[in-house]
């Protein structure tokens, strides 16, 4: 493992400009699934889940946390006045966590896509030239790990359950596959920023995503997977499902504007 | 339903003998906990499996009036603290389902009697949540009276219901302070916020203060329940115990109660004006509150849920040469 050397007051303003733009993409994205996977909590089928999926939904807050606070040391920001007082327009999650919840099937299919790449993501960014993201990185990516198993498994007992599961599961990995794409397109800055080892390459991550996609998706579950390749949009550009998410998501705090503490 | 014998009280079932029924009960006085494979009256069973399915189902649709604001927390920490607050309340549903499985009832007999609403659960959950300041307020009265009456429960004669309830009291315990860290906080904000909170101990001062049973004079398993040690206070007392910590600490907050002959008398115990049931029996009936929307809400979790439960079985039941790897 590389031994991390650049530290927060070697970065240029380019690099910081581009840390900032990652460290809130990945934020954004943890902030809005968790907020998805939370609409279970007290609705799953059966009551185990409505424990996993609580715990599931809680890492991820934490690691939107962990980002965010990466960002503070960056820029001063607040992490829940990013939070709550950002418009959709201002929001950098993909559209790949703001969809719907959808069915049990389409839940855990996109929590598994979703934990692959991010555990992936993580197991790289731990050898982070820049000590903080490797730090968090260290911690996040054991809790992604348990993550995996656990959706792994759900999607493996959805797509050989029933002929009604195994359609359901199909249909969702059909609905999903074009947004993932999103997930890997990178950042303005972004090369630079992979070229100083401050954050791993996201093309490398992707092509490992992807073979652990048609190890588990195709080979282990038997769904049918896409060959097409899609471009992925800016992460600026959001579906409708999105500003009703933050309307309700930020009404509490935003009718108190001038709250210091909750 | 059990038989009752003649010239015997209503406890003794058909085929039970006084001998059995005293030497049963020279164990509980002896302190010694019953466990699942022990003889024990029939009448004990079934009271038990009415309590506890009671409270596991109070759990479960617990989880709805505080998870409705999951979505809308007001802060990334918050948020994250109500997930784990629901998470909780599932966990307990859990193992009090379990617990009371001991006794001879399915799961999926239990939900199904709490969907036909043969079973009944703690009717506190039937108010509306309609701040978030009743996110706090429920934690720290509705959770402050759960642990008295739980707390009682952790010392009754049955061990798994005893056992289940040491840990859940631990758990709750967190639940409680979280809730009263909220209030305190909250009381000393803006004044909107200190609005939101007082409003919200208005809401829920006398559900809290009702939730641990009728009076004493009111309570018809009191007897029976007392006599096995599955119920060691009265309702009264349990209720005393909470009005006692709790109004000196929403005084100190800065709150007041919405109570005009709440007084202390000589001994140092705070006493409670006259409690209207009227709102109380309206709830539990259905009249008031949100009991079918709740119910409503539970079938359709269950309902939504089916085809996931079927898949499982199917992927259990396979034969292992099937698996694709």
């Amino acid at each position: 493992m590389t031994a991390p050397t650049t530290t927060v007051t070697e970065l240029n303003a380019a690099q910081t400009a581009a840390l900032i733009r990652k460290l809130t993409a990945l934020a954004d994205d943890e902030i809005i699934l968790a907020h998805r996977d939370g609409e279970w909590t007290g609705h799953a089928p059966i009551l185990e889940e409505d424990i996993a999926l609580a715990n599931i939904a809680q890492d991820e807050l934490g690691h939107a946390g962990m980002y965010l606070e990466l960002r503070r040391e960056l820029d001063g920001s607040d992490p829940d006045r990013l939070a709550m007082f950002r418009d959709a327009a201002e929001y950098t999650n993909t559209r790949f966590v703001e969809l719907p919840k959808g069915d049990w099937a389409y839940t855990m299919l996109r929590q598994f896509m979703y934990d692959a790449y991010e555990a992936l993501w993580l197991e790289a960014a731990q050898q982070s030239t820049y000590a903080p993201l490797a730090e968090v990185a260290a911690k996040a990516v054991r809790e992604e790990k348990f993550h995996v198993q656990h959706t792994a498994l759900w999607v493996e007992r959805l797509s050989l359950g029933t002929p009604e599961s195994t359609q359901r599961t199909q249909t969702a990995l059909a609905d999903l596959w074009p947004h993932a794409a999103q997930l890997f397109q990178p950042l303005e800055g972004e090369d630079e920023l992979v070229k100083a080892g401050i954050i791993p390459n996201i093309a490398g991550v992707r092509s490992r995503w992807e073979a652990l996609m048609v190890k588990h998706l195709q080979d282990k579950c038997g769904l049918r997977m896409s060959r097409e390749a899609f471009p992925g949009p800016a992460r600026e550009n959001h579906t409708e499902h999105l500003a009703p998410l933050l309307a309700e998501m930020q009404q509490v705090a935003r009718q108190h504007p001038d709250a210091e503490v909750w | 339903m059990t038989q009752t014998q003649p010239n015997l009280p209503k406890y003794i079932s058909a085929g039970e003998t006084p001998e059995q029924h005293a030497a049963f009960e020279a164990r509980i006085a002896a302190g010694e906990k019953i466990e699942p494979g022990d003889w024990m009256p029939a009448e004990y069973r079934r009271q038990l499996i009415r309590m506890i399915s009671q409270h596991a189902h109070s759990e479960v649709v617990g989880m709805l009036p505080e998870g409705e604001w999951i979505s809308k927390a007001p802060t990334l920490k918050r948020k994250t603290i109500l997930m784990a607050k629901v998470q909780d309340e599932a966990g307990h549903g859990q193992y009090l389902y379990h617990a009371a499985e001991t006794l001879g009832i399915t799961r999926e007999e239990m939900i199904e009697a709490l969907l036909t609403r043969k079973a009944k659960y703690s009717s506190i959950f039937n108010y509306p949540t309609t701040t978030w300041a009743d996110v706090g307020m429920v934690g720290w009265l509705v959770d402050g009276a759960a642990i008295k009456n739980q707390t009682m429960l952790a010392g009754c004669s049955y061990g798994p219901y005893s056992r289940a309830m040491v840990r859940i009291c631990s758990e709750e315990t967190f639940h409680h302070k979280q809730g009263k860290e909220m209030i305190v906080l909250y009381a000393q904000g803006t004044p909107e916020q200190k609005q939101m909170a007082q409003d919200a101990l208005n809401r829920w001062w006398w559900p809290a203060v009702q939730m641990l049973g009728p009076h004493d004079s009111d309570s018809p398993n009191t007897g029976e329940l007392s006599r096995w040690g599955i119920k060691l206070k009265t309702n009264d007392e349990v209720r005393q115990e909470f009005i006692n910590e709790h109004v000196p600490e929403l005084m100190e907050a800065g709150l007041t109660i919405p109570d005009p002959d709440m007084h202390q008398d000589e001994n140092g115990n705070w006493i409670h004006g006259p409690i209207d049931w009227t709102e109380f029996w309206a709830v539990i009936k259905g009249e008031r509150g949100l009991g079918k929307e709740r119910i409503a809400t539970r079938q359709a979790a269950q309902d939504e849920g089916a085809w996931v439960r079927e898949a499982l079985e199917a992927y259990m039941a396979r034969p292992k040469g099937e698996a694709a790897d």
